[in-house]
């Protein structure tokens, strides 16, 4: 009987846990907003100070026209540092897989851009390039090397008896890169896109903080930073929440290619039923 | 009936050594050549160098002292065609391709892609694996796997076929199975197949001659024949005949280990 019991349990759990995967971060926003609004009302906190939820809504809805077209500037960025990170982290890594001798000779650099904060470079970068190719440019520097890191793992992870193999068949270097390394890397890609992703909107951001204190910038980070001269901090709140989304939407739209392209072979994407 | 165990040498190593860059000496000395449509086991404790005598004949390793001759056509030489099939100790499949595409691959490397299809399909067919062209290696189990392995190696259609313990990790009712599929495409394909095991049993029941090699350095110990006629099936594996070969192969193999690990 309790074995009855117990298997009807394993039954529904599954629908049940995915519902409350859903449910429970959304119960708990709302309960997070509902109580941010009674905390501002009964207190009677001044906007200036903090925004009660609604105020930050009916702003977000207000200022529209001039967000959108902010965040349409910070995410064309953003993607553009992203694809530019994809292209040269692993064309790098590809390079250094196929030439010990030019990994031996970059690799070092490559570490040297990644530990050096990015807040510190963008000045620079303002300095020598125009604000744009500045901003990109930081984009681009912080998310090019887990990129970079992961792709080499990935082309270094290989089966040595596929590689065997390969050999035995008389594989030319491009098969062996077009038909095993590559494949074999691919998990380790989408890894590292993950984390690059978001740290091309992280760098973005930072290059656009910069740049906007030099007074010449439109991207949302701008819009925070001015809001925040100008004590407009109901918009403030409401370009930190855009930000928020567009980091959110990147993630998701990044695991599920990332499943799309795992999820007949690799362990990472399949679903195992107990 | 049993094929020709007398005919021409297909290969025939001669006194190949093989020491590693750590100084390891894994082959001293190996002579033997293997012929035309023979079926021969090469039996050993672990790090006997039996695996890396393998390797040589495949081309995946230079010898450090010795021959590999290819007495035959040009064409038997591993680099210049797919004179060869290799099954690796793991079913080594690409995780990311079918079934199907892993067993297009050799065709694939060569440039034969355009005409692998049927090539592709009767090698599943041939090692029962017809209706799972389009699985994924991970949906296989164990011994599913290595036949996908095994179809790989016979898509060339190669006149010699190595097997690396191939079936060392399968429980023991799937190894059956598969020695009895082994000999049954041995047979009616007439290849040469050279096939590593440790394990005394497996090699009486598959082989016509067992070459027994002692560890570190590896060498041959002894050959022996297995006169027992083919097709060989269960009632084979529970006959006083194999019990007696068995008996035979055991000492030797226990004899060679000893002297191996004489200082």
């Amino acid at each position: 009987m309790s074995y009855r019991a117990s298997a009807a349990r394993d039954e529904i759990r599954p629908r049940t846990d995915r519902m409350l995967r859903v449910l429970l971060p959304i119960l708990v926003l709302a309960l997070g907003i509902a109580g941010w609004e009674l905390v501002v009302r009964l207190n009677d906190i001044p906007p200036y100070v903090l925004p009660a939820p609604l105020l930050v809504f009916s702003t977000l809805v207000s200022d529209w026209g001039i967000l959108f077209a902010s965040l349409l500037v910070t995410l064309t960025t953003t993607l553009e540092g992203f694809a530019l990170a994809v292209i040269g982290g692993v064309g790098l890594a590809i390079l250094f897989n196929q030439s010990r001798l030019i990994e031996y000779s970059l690799y070092p650099y490559a570490v040297i851009l990644q530990v050096t904060p990015i807040v510190a470079i963008a000045p620079l970068l303002l300095v020598y390039l125009p604000q744009q190719a500045a901003v990109l440019a930081c984009a681009w520097i912080v998310a090019f090397f887990p990129v970079l890191a992961n792709t080499t793992l990935g082309l270094n992870s290989i089966d040595h008896n596929l590689v065997d193999l390969f050999r035995l068949y008389g594989a030319t270097r491009r098969q062996v890169l077009w038909e095993l390394k590559l494949p074999a890397a691919l998990p380790y890609m989408l890894g590292g896109f993950k984390i690059a992703g978001g740290l091309s909107l992280i760098g973005a951001v930072v290059a656009e903080i910069a740049a906007g204190s030099a007074g010449a910038g439109s991207g949302l980070a701008y819009r925070i930073v001015e809001s925040g001269y100008r004590l407009n901090i109901p918009r403030l709140f409401a370009a930190l929440l855009l930000l928020s989304i567009a980091g959110i939407a990147i993630f998701f739209a990044l695991s599920l290619v990332s499943h799309l392209l795992l999820r007949r072979w690799h362990e990472s994407a399949i679903v195992h039923e107990i | 009936m049993s094929p020709p165990s007398s005919g021409p040498a297909v290969v025939a190593l001669n006194g190949v050594g093989k020491a590693f860059a750590s100084g390891v000496v894994a082959l001293e000395r190996l002579d033997f050549a293997v012929r035309a449509g023979e079926f021969v086991s090469l039996l050993g404790p672990s790090g006997c160098g039996k695996s890396t005598a393998l390797r040589i004949i495949a081309g995946l390793s230079a010898p450090t002292t010795g021959t590999v001759e290819w007495p035959q056509a040009q064409d038997m030489q591993p680099d210049s065609s797919p004179g060869i099939g290799f099954v690796f100790q793991e079913p080594t499949l690409m995780p990311w391709a079918t079934v199907a595409a892993n067993v297009r691959l050799p065709l694939k490397l060569q440039g034969l892609a355009a005409t692998a299809e049927p090539r592709v399909n009767a090698a599943l067919v041939r090692v029962g694996l017809s209706g799972f062209a389009q699985s994924y290696p991970r949906e296989l189990s164990g011994g599913m796997k290595m036949r996908a392995s095994i179809a790989r190696a016979l898509v060339t259609e190669p006149q010699l076929l190595l097997m690396d313990e191939p079936f060392a990790a399968l429980d023991e009712i799937t190894r059956f199975r598969l020695n009895n599929d082994l000999l049954a495409v041995w047979q009616s394909l007439g290849k040469t197949v050279v096939f590593v095991t440790h394990s005394v049993f497996e090699s009486v029941y598959l082989s016509q001659r067992i070459v027994v090699m002692t560890p570190r350095p590896g060498r041959i110990f002894a050959e022996l024949t297995i006169e027992a006629p083919y097709p060989r099936d269960e009632r084979f594996r529970t006959s006083a005949d194999y019990a007696g070969y068995c008996r035979g192969v055991a000492e030797a193999l226990t004899r060679a280990t000893a002297e191996g690990d004489r200082p």
